[in-house]
């Protein structure tokens, strides 16, 4: 049973995969942000996932509690998050800049343009 | 009492002047203090470099929390080295950078160049003075975002598709790297990367630590256009503003080849990386397609700075190769070759950011005659091409003499030749911007019309010291030397 226990690792890898495919073969920008975040999210889980403890609480002193969730990787996560928001927004600026250069958002049809530029 | 904080201010400092130059609006004015606080950061690297050769390897603990709990800055010979490199190769492009900025970005967008700049360099800083592994993951995306924007900020259109794939790859080698931090996390409960190396070995067996091992070697590959991953790289360097090119060229790759150094001698110890992992039967053969396509490619170019991008490409090559062979001299080699590529790549870039400046292109075909309307300019492209291709006196020799000596000591000659003749294809590429430079007449009716000198001044004083520093190699291979000694002395 252990491959069902691993349930969160599986959805780390099914993720992973799903964001880096759409980032290698969509042609359209947007989307390839879209994969890029997908792709972001799968190790958020993983982090997350490596923390928590079945059974485990919030790590907060107390006497009913023994058994504490290691709070770290949440909070390294929150990091990545923000990152994650950061790279998000200087991608889509610079998709709306090339769609205003270029009027397209295709990568195939940014390509044929810039073969033609000197 | 402020030297016992200088490794904190030296990341510091900048990150902290990013956002105060953006109050200061006026272009010269956001220029000037951007400078003087490179040079401030160059500052506390010499200061720093000095009090490790003297009193060896200093441990700053952030905000009184000791490690390994609280966040490290660590800094021994390796990464002081790699500061100083970072800070002044910064300081010497900035007093250049303001003339060829003024013609090659919009107005209103000058001021948020140079934060962007002092960004990116907080971020490079970071990268290599601290000694907690998810640091090294922020820095390294604050790095990368800077540069993404400092990238598109040139008003080529160009630029913009430059700077996205650039964010793409960026983002995804990050994440790799992300992910690699968090697999060895998992298996041994911490992120200080003097702890990681001390509880590695103990679980050296694990598929876990293999797994991160593969995850980190590919993310740190991106990052520093290691062949095949370095498809990035050529449109990027050739479509930024010049004096970005410049300095990206000089340090971002060179900090990314810091980041493999340390994670594979200090954290998972060379014994785990070349005995159990055999990595040198990945690094080598590409470092070796790496060296020889990308300089097959830069032959062929039409426009020089791509020519000198993908040279940087086979350059990288030369450190990873230096990396593969894992010895004390190989090592000196790579790490040598990290300065002095530095100073070789940002002394033509910078040549090339006078020659934009005077004619708006870097076309090969644009630049015919050049040699006789910007002979200083040109000069300074030949004497940096000299050193790029290893002439004897510059520093492009001794970072070669140093791999040859690493090859020849395993016995290798045949990959002696091989070096000897990559060497040869860089004879090819320069030759072909000199040629076209001093033989090739120059179009009618154009006078001689030298660069400023606030961008020829910087220009020659990075050609300098390709050849002070090829002479006098005291310096530079003493560092070196006592770097690699440590790399490989910190390895169980």
């Amino acid at each position: 049973m252990e491959a069902l226990g691993l349930y969160n690792y599986w959805l780390v890898i099914a993720l992973m995969m799903t964001g880096f495919y759409i980032v290698i073969t969509s042609p359209n920008l947007v989307k390839k942000i879209i994969g890029l975040n997908i792709f972001q999210a799968s190790v958020f889980v993983l982090y997350i996932t490596m923390g928590k403890i079945i059974g485990g609480s919030a790590p907060i002193l107390s006497d009913q509690v023994s058994v504490y969730s290691n709070p770290l990787p949440h909070v390294l996560i929150l990091t990545a998050i923000v990152v994650g928001v950061a790279t998000t927004a200087v991608g889509l600026s610079l998709v709306v800049r090339i769609y205003a250069a270029y009027g397209t958002m295709e990568e195939d049809e940014i390509v044929a343009a810039e073969r033609e530029d000197p | 009492m402020i030297a016992a904080h200088l490794p904190v201010l030296q990341v510091v400092l900048p990150l902290m002047a990013a956002p105060a130059c953006v109050l200061l609006r006026r272009p010269r004015l956001a220029w000037g203090f951007a400078t003087l606080v490179s040079w401030a950061c160059f500052g506390i690297a010499a200061l720093l470099l000095g009090q490790v050769l003297e009193n060896g390897d200093i441990s700053y603990a952030l905000g009184g929390w000791a490690a390994p709990w609280g966040i490290e800055y660590r800094v021994d010979t390796v990464n002081a080295f790699v500061l100083l490199i970072v800070s002044a190769i910064s300081s010497v492009v900035l007093p250049g950078a303001r003339a060829s900025i003024e013609r090659e970005v919009e107005g209103d967008r000058v001021d948020l160049l140079y934060t962007c700049w002092l960004l990116c360099l907080a971020g490079l800083l970071g990268i290599a003075i601290t000694g907690d592994a998810f640091n090294v993951f922020v820095f390294l995306e604050i790095s990368s975002i800077s540069s993404y924007a400092l990238i598109a900020l040139s008003g080529e259109r160009r630029a913009l598709v430059a700077s996205f794939r650039y964010l793409v790859m960026g983002t995804i080698g990050a994440t790799f790297i992300v992910i690699a931090i968090g697999l060895i996390y998992m298996v041994t409960g911490t992120l200080n990367m003097a702890d990681m190396g001390a509880r590695l070995p103990a679980v050296w067996e694990s598929r876990t630590v293999a797994a991160a091992f593969a995850f980190l070697t590919v993310g740190v590959g991106l990052k520093m256009a290691l062949f095949p991953l370095h498809l990035w790289l050529p449109s990027a360097y050739a479509s930024a503003p010049s004096p970005v090119t410049a300095f990206l060229a000089g340090t971002s790759t060179k900090v990314s080849v810091y980041l493999l150094l340390r994670f594979v001698f200090t954290i998972f110890g060379a014994g785990y990386a070349f005995g159990i992992q055999a990595l040198e039967y990945v690094l080598m053969p590409l470092a070796l397609l790496g060296i020889l396509s990308a300089s097959v490619v830069a032959i062929f170019q039409l426009d020089v700075k791509r020519l000198l991008a993908w040279s940087s490409i086979a350059q990288i090559g030369y450190m990873v190769l230096g990396i593969s062979l894992a010895s004390l001299t190989s090592l000196t080699a790579s790490i040598l070759h990290l300065f002095n590529h530095a100073l070789i790549k940002t002394g033509l870039f910078m040549a090339m950011a006078c020659v934009f400046y005077r004619i708006g292109s870097t076309r090969l075909e644009d630049m015919e005659g050049l040699g006789h309307r910007m002979p200083w300019t040109m000069a300074a492209f030949v004497a940096g091409g000299l050193s790029l291709i290893g002439v004897p006196s510059s520093v492009g020799f001794v970072s070669k003499w140093y791999l040859v000596l690493a090859v020849l000591e395993r016995g290798w000659w045949p990959l002696a030749v091989f070096i000897l003749f990559t060497s040869l294809l860089a004879v090819v590429y320069v030759w072909r911007v000199v040629e076209a430079a001093y033989l090739r007449p120059a179009p009618a009716g154009t006078g001689r019309s030298e660069a400023p000198l606030s961008i020829l001044l910087p220009t020659w004083s990075l050609i300098i010291a390709n050849f002070y520093f090829g002479l006098d190699t005291s310096l530079t291979v003493g560092v070196a030397s006592r770097a690699a000694a440590s790399l490989l002395g910190a390895g169980p």
